[in-house]
């Protein structure tokens, strides 16, 4: 910029280029941030703020009489303790989806970066794949694969891993395995990612400092491979706690989970304040356990 | 070399035929050497002979495609690399970029279940010269200092054999002086056998037991730095080592102590045991500090040979000057004149004579239709126009 200034003065004959103008300079990255921030004002904070004053509204209005706010703190309380098993299960499930998705993902993505060679590309197709069809058509998949004389349960009952009228469907597993499938890329691309450019000299570096393949693994890739197995578990595990998709189609009211109780209080029951402090709860619940993550898996570079 | 007459060869490092291809090109081709327990052994070759390549077989990083790796008795080719007594410092460095330079330097004491390391990590980067960089992540060295860091990280466990991969290549002169002392003062200490891989005649030259020169996969030479300098055994070798005037010339036997050749006209000769060939195209070789200036032929003194020639380029540099003398034949020889105080110089376009010692003089090898060779090499030698 003062370059371009001196250039401007040193050559006022030409007058071809016009001295540049400070203020036009310092105004830009605003005038670039401009369209994005107005976008998220009008569709997710002023949303937001709607939300967070039906959470305070009297909750025995209703659609018909109309809604007061009348700064109701007490509906959050009431609603974590109508649903807490719902909560519970939410994180619960996600927790487990979480780890289900780890043990596959983590080799998945090793190999697709580090031996897959020229079938890279088409591996990274096959796992985004599935992204192709709408996310409800694939769980109804699930349903199919899952029920009761399908193939699967067929040939676990042949093994006695399920007894002679046990079943998957309308079962915790079916909501969980139903999230690990449908997150496991959000988890797989960003660790492939940061497996991608693992040195693979530095492998060698550790084998010839006598460290073992476990050891290199614990001592080198992993510790290499952390912030895509961060972003990866965060892209994971918000969806899959806030879902209700899977519950809903997998499961039965037994395996709720809390966006379920958020839908049907928007949706079914027309309870806005409860299902609005349901969602700041969620939020917040959420926030806690990824500050906590990040806090406990030490990455400066995040927080 | 003091390791070289042991009977048993307790931990002599041996390669044995070994071999190794990256589909049909071959890297290194049927390689076969000793490097005796505790000794020096520089390898030196140009860029892409397959230097690096002999090295991670001998790490176990690289699969030979045939032939053996032995460590003493113990045939270690099928080995992996962490169950190997060796040590390699990469051409890449390839610290670890998580770890503190304290940590890397640690990495395979820690490893080996060694829990005090401080002592011996401090020690480690006070000898490389990084006192208090123990806290620094290596992506804020430089080049230099990361470098010492990765010879650091490989020493400080006293390896049977330590592979150097080009260990001083970014260090400068001064550095790389007092890294070499320090080098060679551990593997006399604690007895290291060093493979030590450079791009440094010098410092191959100074440091080793036995040089070994590579070319295109193969050993052309192997000896100790003296026997190689003074007596190369192919123009490669003369070449590359040092730099050497190169006149091609035919031979027709040895006659008494002696192997005449005719070169470009002009007769000259060689002792016996001077010439790796006595017969057929052969290099007449003379290096250029072995080659001295007169100004007419009765200045030449007795038993020396002699070509007349023209001055065509004087460089000083300093403790020597060097001079291309033309010949009559039009190709450059190379002199490099001490600057003793001694002798005179000689002005470009002056004629002069050069003469040396045929005791000073070899004989190599040479393909038919190769013509003379000078080093530094000057793409042709210049034809005088007739
Ligand atoms: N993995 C590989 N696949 C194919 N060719 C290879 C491979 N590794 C090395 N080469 C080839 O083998 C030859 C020898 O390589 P090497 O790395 O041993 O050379 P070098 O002597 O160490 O060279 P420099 O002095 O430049 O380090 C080179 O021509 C190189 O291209
Ligand atoms: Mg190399």
């Amino acid at each position: 910029m003062t370059a371009l200034a001196q250039l401007g003065s040193g050559t006022p004959a030409t007058g071809s280029p016009p001295p540049a103008r400070p203020g036009r300079h310092r105004l830009l990255p605003y005038l670039l941030l401009l369209p994005g921030a107005a976008w998220l004002v009008l569709f997710f904070v002023v949303p937001l703020a709607q939300l967070a004053a039906a959470s305070l509204y009297d909750p025995t209005g209703s659609l018909s009489t109309g809604y007061v706010l009348t700064w109701a703190f007490g509906n959050y309380p009431e609603a974590l303790q109508a649903y807490a098993p719902q909560f519970a299960r939410s994180f619960g499930y996600a927790g487990a989806a979480l780890v289900l998705a780890l043990l596959l993902g983590y080799p998945l993505a090793y190999a697709i970066a580090q031996k897959a060679g020229r079938w890279k590309n088409l591996l990274l197709v096959c796992v985004v794949a599935p992204m192709f069809t709408s996310f409800l058509v694939r769980t109804l998949a699930w349903k199919t694969i899952l029920s009761d004389n399908g193939v699967l349960v067929g040939l676990l009952r042949d093994v006695h891993l399920l007894g002679p009228d046990g079943r998957l469907l309308a079962t915790p597993v079916a909501v969980v395995l139903g999230l690990t499938y449908n997150f496991l890329p959000f988890l797989v691309l960003p660790l492939y990612a940061s497996l991608e450019r693992l040195d693979h000299r530095l492998l060698e570096a550790a084998g010839d400092l006598y460290a073992g393949p476990l050891h290199a693994f614990r001592t080198v890739t992993l510790p290499l491979s952390m912030p895509g197995l961060i972003a990866g578990t965060l892209l994971f595990f918000i969806p899959a706690t806030g879902d209700y998709i899977n519950a809903e189609l997998l499961g039965t009211p037994n395996e709720y989970m809390i966006g379920n109780v958020i839908d049907s209080a928007f949706l079914v029951r027309l309870d806005y304040p409860q299902g609005a402090a349901l969602s700041f709860l969620l939020m917040a619940a959420i926030l806690a356990v990824v500050f906590v993550y990040l806090r406990r898996a030490g990455t400066e570079d995040v927080l | 070399m003091s390791g070289m007459a042991n009977e048993a060869p307790a931990g002599d490092l041996r390669l044995v035929d070994l071999t190794k291809r990256f589909g049909i090109f071959t890297a290194v081709d049927d390689l076969t050497l000793t490097v005796p327990q505790g000794s020096f052994f520089a390898l030196l070759g140009a860029s892409g002979c397959g230097k690096t390549t002999t090295l991670r077989m001998i790490a176990g990083l690289e699969e030979p495609t045939s032939g053996q790796v032995l460590l003493g008795d113990r045939d270690i080719s099928r080995l992996r690399p962490y169950k190997r007594p060796v040590n390699t410092v990469f051409q890449s460095y390839a610290l670890f970029p998580h770890l503190d330079i304290a940590e890397n330097v640690a990495f395979g004491l820690r490893r080996r279940g060694i829990r005090k390391v401080d002592g011996q990590v401090r020690q480690m980067l006070s000898l490389v010269q990084l006192d208090g960089f123990g806290r620094r992540r290596p992506a804020q060295l430089s080049g230099g200092q990361q470098q010492r860091v990765a010879l650091a990280r490989a020493l400080i466990n006293h390896p049977q054999v330590l592979l150097l991969d080009e260990p001083l290549g970014a260090l400068d002169l001064k550095l790389r002086r007092q890294m070499q002392i320090e080098l060679k003062r551990i593997q006399t200490e604690v007895g290291i056998t060093f493979v030590h891989v450079t791009h440094d005649q010098e410092e191959a030259m100074t440091m080793a037991d036995t040089v070994a020169v590579m070319n295109a996969g193969r050993i052309e030479q192997l000896g100790a730095p003296a026997e190689l300098y003074e007596y190369p055994a192919t123009a490669f070798v003369a070449n590359f080592l040092g730099q050497s005037n190169l006149l091609a010339a035919e031979a027709a036997g040895p006659a008494g102590p002696e192997v005449p050749v005719t070169a470009h006209g002009a007769r000259f000769s060689v002792p016996v045991d001077r010439a790796r060939v006595d017969r057929g195209p052969v290099y007449l070789g003379v290096r250029p500090e072995k080659l001295h200036l007169a100004e007419a032929a009765d200045e030449v003194p007795a038993g020396h040979q002699h070509v007349p020639g023209v001055i065509t380029d004087a460089s000083y540099v300093g403790v020597s000057t060097q001079y291309l003398v033309r010949t009559g034949w039009g190709s450059e020889l190379s002199a490099f004149a001490a600057n003793s105080g001694v002798g005179r110089q000689h002005p470009v376009g002056t004629s002069v004579v050069a003469h040396w010692d045929p005791r000073h003089a070899f004989l190599l090898p040479r393909e038919p239709g190769q013509d003379d060779r000078t080093t530094p090499l000057l793409d042709e030698p210049v034809k005088v126009p007739s």
